[in-house]
């Protein structure tokens, strides 16, 4: 149990800059889920918090101690990899007492914590076994094991779930997050899937070319995402993004297409025809009734899910735009859809930077 | 097969021929099967029968193909005193040098070439390709090329007629250090930095995890070594001439002398017998790892 700090971590590969400097403090027994594309850097940042890697600037602080100097060994730190890395020759009991036997845990004591975790995990049955032996799922388990079996100060997970089948990777999402609430260790974990990010973290890290885009729990990424990429990153279907110029005296968008949408939330700063970047959720989306004056959209696919139908299509300006609407009962590809974009639901992002733009205090 | 009821006597006839077809087929390949064992057993056969003559039945002349009734005197005395015109080392002595210098260059080869591997392979060090190259080219020059300057060295050292002397030059083997170094870039970055995460220090995960992951592949080396250590011949004879170093392989090749006088044909194939035990127990009791080295993968 531990606090977690990075101050100003950079690294780069030869010339190659990999990581921008990444500020971040864990709290202790909190879980944070740095997320983002292939190559943006997550699992860099990870390496180099356990010490597999040296950065290039920066320094990593467990419990207000620098640990950048250290060995992985000395930073009392254990990770779950990707591919579990369980030794082949090893039964799943030496495999979980190995990091006990090389710290000299006496034998009774090894034994009872390898069975304590084991019991926990439910793999009691399993110690005997060679990891060949073992499903997917139970390799899992026990390459988790041997994270728990040591008591680490810190926990790292290097997209451990991601050799896991769609209902087993589910299934092991919960248990990590029962279990690490339960442990209560200061947890890093990294993936490329948004969903484990939202449901395992009390805190997102969403990392872009080498930069923490935004850092913030998983509702506060979803509902007021920091920038662009954050905003269309989170989120399934992605948010749509339109083409807009800041009217009414920064009380409105005009779209490109030709509608006024008023802000709800108060003015945005900036001259009139400032270039702006709306942002819808599809989900946002409501099909307008007999009366109302939406925007029509050309429906080009429509895909039923049974209690909702994501339809795509086209806005009169050209713009491919997502709707997701509840029900089965939505029209068919081909048809024209007038929607509303509830002004509630509008994110606003500066165009040249991406940034997000907040009401000015009224 | 029997053919199915409700065929006519056309269908069963057409059956019949294929059956014979086939059968006529088997006995043909069969047939070059055997011959090709013949082929190869017919030597150690000559040796063995020969070895239970008499010398002057194979000193006539003659190639007897049947066993004779001399086995047991043929045997001891190659055992116990050696054989040829020379009384030549006894084989339990040449017998015990072989063994002992063929497990001493087996078990050096493959401690060796583990570790220089080990070290090309997970560290990375100032001149690492440099060094794994260099051992890379030592296979480009073979025993023979090296030997002058090789023999001025052990003389320099005073190891001629020293098991120290036969075994030393041979031990570093550029082909084991090269067959390890494929395995290790084979096993995964992860082990590795599991047990740098574990605390294992290299030596550690040496013991713990390379070495026994490459059991199989030690295996498979030790007999291909071992048989290659058995069968120096070159080296012994230059470095040793104390005939109670003699190696089975050079002493069977002095028993035969080239003057007029009879070589005891008996004896020598008697020794011959003897020298191919041991290689031969070594790849059976070692067959199954052997085979497992060279085909299996360990996931």
């Amino acid at each position: 149990m531990a606090t977690l700090e990075l101050a100003g971590v950079r690294k780069s590969f030869g010339a190659v800059p990999v990581l921008h400097g990444i500020d971040l403090a864990v709290a202790d027994g909190e879980m944070v889920v740095i997320v983002g594309a292939s190559g943006c850097g997550k699992s860099t940042l990870l390496r180099i918090v356990a010490g597999l890697e040296t950065p290039t600037g920066g320094r990593v602080l467990i419990d207000g101690r620098d640990v950048t100097p250290l060995e992985p060994a000395d930073r009392d730190i254990a990770m779950v990899f990707q591919n579990y890395a369980l030794y082949p020759h090893m039964s799943v009991f030496d495999n979980m007492a190995y990091g006990l036997k090389i710290r000299r845990v006496p034998r009774a004591e090894i034994r009872r914590r390898v069975q304590e975790t084991a019991e926990l995990l439910g793999i009691s049955a399993l110690l005997d076994r060679r990891p060949r032996q073992l499903s997917g799922g139970q390799r899992q388990r026990v390459a988790m094991g041997r994270a728990i079996v040591r008591e680490p100060r810190l926990f790292l997970f290097d997209e451990p779930l991601s050799n896991l089948d769609a209902k087993l990777r589910v299934q092991m999402r919960a248990e990590i997050r029962r279990l690490q609430r339960r442990l209560g260790v200061t947890s890093l974990f990294v993936t490329h899937d948004q969903t484990e990010a939202m449901t395992l973290g009390d805190r997102l890290v969403v990392m872009h070319q080498g930069r923490a885009a935004q850092i913030a729990t998983p509702m506060e990424v979803w509902a007021r995402p920091a920038d662009t990429y954050v905003a269309g990153f989170i989120g399934s279907p992605a948010m749509n993004f339109l083409e807009a110029r800041l009217a009414a005296e920064g009380r409105a968008a005009a779209l490109a297409a030709g509608p006024v949408l008023r802000f709800a939330d108060g003015a945005r700063p900036g001259p009139e025809g400032r270039r702006l970047v709306l942002g819808v959720r599809p989900e946002h989306v409501r099909a307008a009734a007999a009366g109302e004056d939406g925007i029509p959209l050309a429906v080009d696919l429509a895909e039923p899910l049974g209690s909702e139908t994501v339809l795509h299509g086209r806005l009169p300006g050209g713009e491919a735009f997502t709707a997701r609407l509840p029900g089965a009962g939505a029209p068919q590809a081909g048809t024209v859809l007038p929607l509303l974009l509830p002004a509630e639901a509008l994110h606003v992002f500066d165009a040249e930077t991406g940034r997000r733009l907040d009401p000015l205090p009224a | 097969m029997r053919a199915p009821e409700g065929i006519g006597p056309a269908e069963g006839r057409a059956a019949a021929a294929a059956r014979r077809r086939r059968l006529l087929d088997r006995a043909w390949t069969h047939g070059w099967l055997v011959l090709g064992v013949l082929v190869f057993a017919l030597p150690i056969w000559i040796t063995l029968v020969g070895s239970t003559h008499d010398a002057a039945t194979i000193g006539r002349g003659e190639v007897p193909l049947l066993p004779g009734h001399h086995a047991i005197g043929n045997y001891a005395t190659a055992w116990a005193e050696g054989g040829g015109r020379f009384r030549t080392t006894a084989a339990a002595v040449m017998l015990w040098n072989s063994a002992l210098m063929a497990l001493l260059i087996a078990a050096g080869k493959i401690a060796i070439s583990l570790l220089s591997a080990y070290a090309v392979a997970f560290f990375s060090f100032p001149g690492r390709m440099a060094f794994f190259w260099m051992i890379f080219l030592t296979l480009m020059l073979p025993v023979e090329v090296r030997i002058i300057p090789t023999f001025q060295v052990m003389v320099d050292l005073a190891l001629i007629n020293t098991m120290a002397g036969l075994v030393v030059p041979l031990v570093a083997s550029a082909t084991a250090t090269l067959l390890f170094r494929q395995f290790f870039l084979t096993i995964p970055d992860e082990y590795v930095e599991a047990a740098k995460m574990d605390g294992a220090g290299p030596l550690r995960f040496f013991r713990d995890v390379v070495v026994p992951l490459s059991v199989t592949n030690i295996a498979a080396l030790f007999v291909i070594l071992f048989i290659y250590g058995w069968n120096q011949y070159l080296w012994p004879l230059l470095v040793v001439n104390d005939s109670s170093l003699e190696t089975i392989v050079v002493g069977l090749s002095k028993m035969i002398g080239t003057g007029d006088a009879q070589n005891e044909w008996n004896t020598i194939m008697a020794t011959a017998v003897l020298a191919m035990l041991p290689p031969v127990a070594v790849v059976v009791l070692m067959q199954r790892w052997f085979v497992r080295g060279l085909t299996e993968t360990e996931k």
